[in-house]
């Protein structure tokens, strides 16, 4: 187990999650590629806590914001699919085409 | 802890685990029903967990283990609400660009590895008897205690936000008033395209190439249940 090693599964996470986000068509699809690149991140940031910084807790708090962020982004990402459902009935990308400028 | 850089059977771990993360990480966007697709997410973040486990980052991993359970149950629920296949009963490909977002994963990995391998990385690992755990826990409720909080303050805005923004009705009226822009003169049609004609693409030529792809790439979803609802101009252009 080397840092090395670790970067790239967070590497194939992250492009796995980018494949998603990019190709799916409903929301709740897209959400779960962005989730997956998260994980990736949070795979990389522990693991350079644990390879670089002797173990200095401070390391640990990227891992902590990146937790933060993925329920941010799960908690919003739901209040906004089910508004959009609400006002337009639309629960694929190609439903808010008017969104667009 | 000892738990890095040693045993054979760490490594051997660490591995198993690489290829369930990797493996469960790629079912999700392969499988038929949205709800396998949450569990397979769910093992993916399981089995990250455990890597952070094997790395003495104790806290993370159980952390990560915990919140993506409960995690993935809410969004299990909301799978179910918004599926466009229940059971998965037949093949799911709902797909838009699909040869441009294989590519724009495989050079995400390509890149990212790359720059992985070409890197020197600094070697300080941890300390074989350092407490990682009780460390964590003075940094957390002493010198970062702002970063924390500011962490705990955010999840308190992002409840407040999530409530407003799925609300039906606000304090004062419908919650989507003001949303649309006000008519040309009153009581009349807004300026600007029409919401139920869909406007057509000559209005956004600033973007590039990601338009092009998704015009090119014909919708092949083939069992779309939700045709009738709902206006898609890409598909009628």
């Amino acid at each position: 187990m080397t840092l090395t090693a670790i970067l790239i599964v967070a590497a194939a996470l992250f492009g796995i999650g980018l494949f998603g986000a990019l190709s799916q068509k409903s929301f709740v699809m897209l959400m779960m590629g962005l989730e997956m690149m998260l994980n990736g991140t949070l795979l990389a940031a522990v693991g350079f806590w644990a390879f670089t910084l002797e173990g200095a807790p401070k390391g640990q708090l990227l891992a902590v914001l990146v937790m933060a962020v993925m329920a941010v982004e799960l908690a919003i990402g739901f209040a906004l699919v089910v508004a959009v459902y609400r006002k337009r009935q639309a629960d694929v990308i190609e439903g808010i085409g008017t969104m667009k400028q | 802890m000892g738990r890095i850089g040693g045993t054979g059977m760490t490594d051997l771990i660490f591995y198993a685990l690489s290829a369930l993360a990797i493996w469960s990480g790629w079912r999700v966007f392969r499988v038929d029903s949205m709800i396998r697709a949450t569990f397979a997410l769910m093992v993916s973040f399981i089995s990250v967990g455990g890597i952070a486990v094997l790395m003495s980052a104790d806290y993370i991993g159980v952390a990560t283990v915990f919140m993506m359970a409960v995690e993935m149950m809410v969004m299990g629920l909301f799978m179910v609400m918004f599926m466009m296949n229940p059971a998965g009963l037949n093949p799911m490909q709902m797909v838009h660009q699909y040869k441009f977002s294989i590519g724009a994963g495989i050079m995400g990995f390509v890149g990212l590895t790359t720059a992985v391998l070409l890197t020197n990385f600094p070697d300080n690992p941890l300390p074989e008897n350092r407490d990682t755990l009780r460390d964590l826990g003075i940094e957390l409720l002493g010198g970062s205690m702002l970063i924390f909080e500011t962490a705990g303050v955010t999840l308190l805005a992002t409840m407040v936000g999530a409530v407003a923004l799925s609300s039906r009705r606000g304090r004062f009226g419908d919650s989507d008033v003001g949303a649309a822009p006000p008519g040309l003169h009153p009581g009349g049609e807004p300026a600007g395209r029409k919401v139920e004609k869909g406007g057509g693409h000559g209005g956004h030529g600033g973007h590039g190439g990601h338009q092009m792809m998704a015009e090119k790439t014909k919708p092949n979803s083939n069992d779309d249940p939700h045709e009738g609802h709902g206006n898609m101009p890409e598909m009628e252009a």
